[in-house]
């Protein structure tokens, strides 16, 4: 029985995904028309996937590797032998009158991703995957509700794209956690080059179904009908969706006392403006899809070396990669998880500076603050950061040396942004040279003259009083660095002759 | 093995077909005739013998992940009853 996760909740709530990722192949599964989106309706469409009688399916070799990928990064258990079969149903944007997808041997299964909060709201939650195929995608039906009954048009661009299906088991205990594991799927596929998982372009589209389990007085479980949820565009409306979900259900259950079997599993769709979900069509039993092997296409087998070999290729997952930055960086989780969800190539950078500044705290400040606050107000990625990590670095360095203090060091790096130039050029151009160790001295010197009220204060134990001092250097060169001249300052008057 | 007209009106209707009372009959009697003669193969022991996923015996039939052109639109759509030049028209999908 699953543990309750939320202790003021008189239940506990059931959540498993499905989640649908198109690949990121440059044509689609069984034809070479490209795999794109934005093009003009209909111009992507040849005979097999328009299912055109006598055309046939070939299948796409890079999807099916990245398919594999993407399973062997969730932990699945690749299948040697797999095939496809024919799922039928009748829908405008679905010209063969049935969908090629998986049914009994799909090529993967029973793999595992864990939802991480970062800030802790909830213990990490290890969720089962019950398994992961490959099928086709449909095309697209638009209706201009505008338009009353007029027509709805239907774009088969994107029929026959691929399409990779990700079925987790119910081991999601609240909206939160559906959330965060959303979050790390789309993450770990975007690592792996798998999918870009825009979900505005719908290259990722999630149904959540949900019920909950709600302990009676006689100490049975009551379990409310499971619903799918549907309409969901952002990871955001999800946890909304299930959030509102979970209350209705609950209400529904103290209103009707309906359980699971008494009534048949509904789909409900999202509102994202009201705020609510609203009953659709009864879901169709599984067996109405009539799925029978697809003749058109053979089987794909694996031998075991190979599904070994690509286990022995895949890349650091996310989750390792944060853990490394961790220990190798000594940073905080927090950091780690901020650099990490911001892709790989901006993690290379913070590498990059974090070896050449040696030391992976002051990198991170830098990249938490001054590198990714540049990267939103421009809404560029890292590849299109004007300063190098190399460039960056200088100025740390600089910094670290006492050439100038940090928020200067901050405004030439903001320059070197907003020009391009080197470090070296801008120190120049601002005429921020850095203050020679007589120059300085001989300043210091000046200053402790000048200001015998100071002195005297410092002399009878106020160390405070030296930051008048540092004040004045500022205002005669504002390339000093405080710390040097209080430094300095301190040890001048130290040498006094006591008053 | 008999099916019921139930049965057979319920894979009518899955398969888009309307059929009439006297079709239904007619249909209910051919369909369980060839129900009833495929399920002779139930009388083979099977038991040892793995399913046939595909009758020929290949694998791994793959294509490169090459692009090639696409029809152009008015190709595309040619045939449709009903187009606009860029889309094929269809009777309102509301709703899912």
């Amino acid at each position: 029985m699953p543990e309750p996760t939320d202790n003021a909740a008189p239940y506990t709530t059931v959540i498993g995904l499905e989640v649908h990722v198109q690949l990121l192949t440059k044509t689609k599964l069984f034809c070479s028309c490209e795999n794109r989106f934005g093009a003009p309706p209909n111009t992507l469409t040849c005979p097999v996937c328009l299912g055109l009688p006598g055309s046939l399916p070939v299948m796409n070799r890079e999807a099916f590797r990245l398919a594999v990928r993407a399973a062997t990064a969730l932990d699945c258990t690749i299948a040697e032998f797999t095939k496809w079969d024919r799922k039928n149903y009748f829908y405008p944007d679905l010209p063969k009158g049935y969908q090629v997808s998986q049914f009994d041997l799909p090529f993967s299964e029973h793999g595992q991703l864990e939802a991480i909060d970062p800030k802790g709201a909830f213990e990490p939650r290890m969720v089962r995957i019950l398994r992961v195929h490959l099928e086709e995608d449909a095309g697209k039906s638009m209706h201009d509700e505008s338009a009353g009954t007029a027509d709805s048009r239907i774009d088969l661009n994107r029929t026959g794209t691929p399409l990779l299906e990700i079925v987790s088991e119910p081991d999601l205990r609240s909206p939160a956690e559906a959330r965060c594991w959303l979050g790390e799927l789309r993450l770990l596929l975007v690592y792996l080059g798998v999918s870009d998982c825009n979900m505005q372009e719908g290259s990722l589209r999630v149904d959540a179904n949900v019920n909950l389990h709600i302990p009676k007085a006689d100490g049975s479980l009551a379990k409310t009908p499971i619903v799918e949820i549907k309409n969901m565009n952002s990871f955001r409306s999800v946890e909304r969706a299930l959030t509102y979900e979970v209350v209705r259900q609950y209400e529904e259950w103290q209103a009707t006392g309906k359980e699971l079997g008494s009534a048949p599993k509904q789909t409900r769709g999202w509102d994202d403006a009201a705020g609510i979900t609203r009953g659709q069509r009864h879901k169709e039993e599984s067996s109405d899809y009539r799925y029978f092997p697809e003749p058109d296409l053979v089987p794909v087998t694996l031998t075991v070396d190979e599904i070994a070999a690509i286990r022995e290729g895949m890349p650091e997952s996310p989750r390792a990669l944060r853990k490394r930055l961790e220990e190798t960086w000594k940073i905080p989780a927090y950091d780690a998880d901020v650099l990490v969800g911001q892709g790989r190539a901006l993690v290379e950078y913070f590498e990059t500076l974090a070896r050449l500044v040696d030391d992976g705290k002051v990198a991170s400040n830098w990249m938490q603050q001054d590198v990714l606050r540049t990267l939103n107000e421009q809404g560029i990625a890292i590849d299109a950061f004007p300063v190098a990590a190399a460039g960056l670095a200088d100025v740390i360095g600089r910094v670290k040396k006492g050439d100038f203090d940090t928020s200067r060091g901050r405004e030439i790096f903001a320059e070197m942004i907003a020009s391009g130039r080197s470090a070296e050029e801008v120190v120049a151009a601002m005429g921020i040279a850095a203050v020679g160790d007589d120059e300085l001295m001989a300043l210091c010197r000046e200053l402790v003259e000048a200001n015998p009220k100071i002195v005297a204060d410092v002399q009878s134990g106020k160390q405070q009083a030296a930051g008048g001092l540092i004040g004045q250097a500022k205002k005669k060169n504002p390339n000093v660095n405080p710390g040097q001249v209080r430094g300095l300052c301190l040890k001048i008057i130290g040498e006094l002759p006591a008053p | 093995m008999s099916l019921s007209r139930d049965d057979v009106a319920k894979v009518a209707t899955l398969a888009r077909l309307a059929l009439s009372e006297d079709e239904l009959a007619q249909m209910t009697s051919e369909l369980t005739k060839i129900v009833g003669f495929v399920s002779l193969l139930e009388e083979i022991d099977t038991s040892n013998v793995e399913p046939l996923a595909h009758p020929l015996g290949t694998t791994n039939v793959f294509r490169e992940d090459e692009p090639a052109p696409s029809l152009p639109v008015e190709l595309a759509i040619a045939t449709a009853p009903k187009q606009d030049g860029e889309c094929f028209l269809v009777p309102a999908v509301l709703g899912d």
